[in-house]
């Protein structure tokens, strides 16, 4: 289904160079963007937090059968990372070889095309990772 | 708060139903619903009916209101209740409260959907929409995918292999085999589990709930008022719903549905029952990694001890904890919005002492267990047959 425009655009930010969320009460750091500290509520304080980009797989399975707009891509490996500063988020992981993917594998932020909007549509970008040697 | 009971429970066949639409199948297990009852359309107060997207599935929303007026209920409230595959489990709870409350004295809760009208790719998509659309279907996730995360880390911390989750497809289809509203009514094979294809590794074809069509209905009664109607009355005796982190990756584990644990104490507390008093429980095993983690948090065992239950077939009708009788969402199918209410009505079937080759013996108390998404949203509810 074609997607708006703006959609993908308001994510841009957090997509190209991700930044997060920090809580400057209880240091928690969020990735996606949180607007409240699901700790702290009301006594939280939230500002923006870049992060690093490294991380280590916590999860990580191959997807063979895609959703719509992917199948081009599939077989991938989608895995959820976990970043050095702490929170998970879920990413694929590009370029590299089935005996490279592991449980604690060292990987790093790639930015990359994330899917096209079928053929007319605008081409998405977005982060995935890769292996950190 | 009013004492509650089921009085009647109505089903469609589960399956790939190619000549019915959206509105056939609720009709079908509407009307079978209302006549087990006995009770008569002017009789029944409001009407709540679980569908997760039948705009994305048949381009219909408003779905209450057509089902109200197909089943000829108007002029009441009708009202569509929406938490992805727990929609039917929260359209249950909702009629409850209702009774309960003394808003209504009858009320009729349904769940359907009707998902082979579009492709896989579509199907897979519109069910992606459970989980968190910017941060986990931009970055190319599936159903299935989010599932596989959680399988595989419950593997690397607890050692669960992919046969033990292969056991659990083999008995949910030893179960649907021995029950006609079932979508799948062929046993299979360990070997074949792990032979299908692999749809998102460590999950494999077999590992996974099948795209369904289907409907389920209930009729819900104040105690007193349902005696009227019926001589064996399986009251509600305990509802919880709790929710949870939208996206897997925000979990503090992903090997545990804290949703689900935190339902499951609310229902076991209104009714004062433990495990023990359990006779069978209808669990959400949308994968099966998923009938795993369910019985874990629940409560039944410990985490990562579910599978010795599993190995040693305790969770067949037979065994010490009878699991997904009606076949779970692997052999019975996932319709999705209706199968919460599946879970009730199969419940009911084996309170009533009318599950013929599945029936487990002497059951008494039983355990519904829905699940929305990967575990953002969870309903539990405790039912009971009395005298
Ligand atoms: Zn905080």
């Amino acid at each position: 289904m074609k997607k708006n425009l703006a959609l993908v655009w308001r994510r841009i930010p957090q997509r190209y160079r991700l930044i997060g969320s920090l809580c400057e009460s209880c240091n928690e750091k969020f990735f996606p963007k949180r607007h409240f500290c699901p700790k702290c509520r009301r006594k939280g304080k939230i500002k923006d937090f870049q992060f690093s980009g490294k991380g280590s797989v916590y999860s990580y399975t191959k997807v063979s059968v895609a959703p719509e707009g992917y199948e081009s891509m599939a077989p991938y490996y989608l895995a959820i990372v976990k970043l050095d500063e702490g929170p998970l988020l879920l990413a694929q992981i590009v370029d590299c070889e089935d005996d490279e993917i592991h449980i604690g594998a060292k990987v790093r932020k790639a930015f990359r095309i994330m899917n096209k909007d079928g053929k007319e549509g605008v081409i998405n970008y977005g982060f995935k990772f890769i292996i950190d040697n | 708060m009013r004492r509650v009971a089921v009085i009647g429970i109505g089903i469609t066949k589960f399956g790939e139903h190619w000549e019915k639409g959206f509105r056939d199948l609720v009709i079908e297990a509407g009307k079978n619903a209302l006549e087990d009852a006995n009770v008569q359309g002017e009789e029944i107060d409001a009407l709540f009916v679980g569908a997760m997207s039948p705009g994305l599935m048949v381009g219909q929303e408003h779905a209450a209101a057509l089902v109200a007026d197909y089943i000829g209920l108007n002029p009441i409230p009708a009202t569509r209740v929406e938490g992805a595959c727990a929609s039917g489990g929260l359209a249950f709870r909702n009629a409850y409260m209702a009774v309960a409350s003394g808003m209504h004295d009858i009320v009729v809760a349904g769940g359907a959907e009707k998902m082979t009208d579009l492709d896989t790719a579509q199907i897979s998509t519109v069910l992606g929409g459970a989980g968190d659309e910017e941060w986990e279907l931009f970055q190319g996730a599936t159903f299935p995918a989010i599932y596989a995360l959680m399988a595989k880390r419950h593997m690397h911390e607890y050692h669960t292999r992919e046969e033990d989750m292969a056991l659990v497809s083999v008995k949910n289809h030893k179960h649907a085999s021995m029950n006609d509203y079932a979508q799948f009514q062929k046993e299979i094979t360990v070997e074949e589990v792990l032979e299908s294809k692999t749809v998102s590794s460590p999950l494999k074809l077999l590992d996974c709930s099948p795209i369904t069509d289907g409907a389920a209905v209930v009729v819900l009664a104040e105690l007193e008022k349902a005696k009227k109607y019926t001589d064996t009355l399986i009251e509600v005796i305990g509802s919880g719903q709790a929710s949870g982190q939208i996206a897997l990756h925000d979990r503090q584990s992903i090997t545990q549905i804290d949703a689900t644990r935190v339902a499951a104490e609310k229902a076991l507390k209104q009714a004062k029952v433990t495990h023990k008093d359990i006779d069978l429980v209808e669990v959400h095993d949308c994968f099966t990694i998923a009938e795993i983690l369910a019985l874990e948090d629940l409560g039944f065992f410990k985490k990562g001890e579910a599978v010795k239950a599993i190995r040693e077939n305790q969770t067949y009708y037979d065994g010490s904890l009878p699991v997904n009788t009606s076949g779970g969402l692997k052999g019975c199918g996932h319709p999705v919005g209706a199968t919460g209410i599946k879970q009730i009505v199969e419940v009911a079937i084996q309170l009533r002492n009318q599950a013929g080759k599945r029936q487990v013996k002497n059951a008494e108390i039983g355990m519904t267990h829905n699940v929305g998404g990967s575990g953002a949203t969870a309903v539990v509810h405790i039912l009971k047959r009395i005298k």
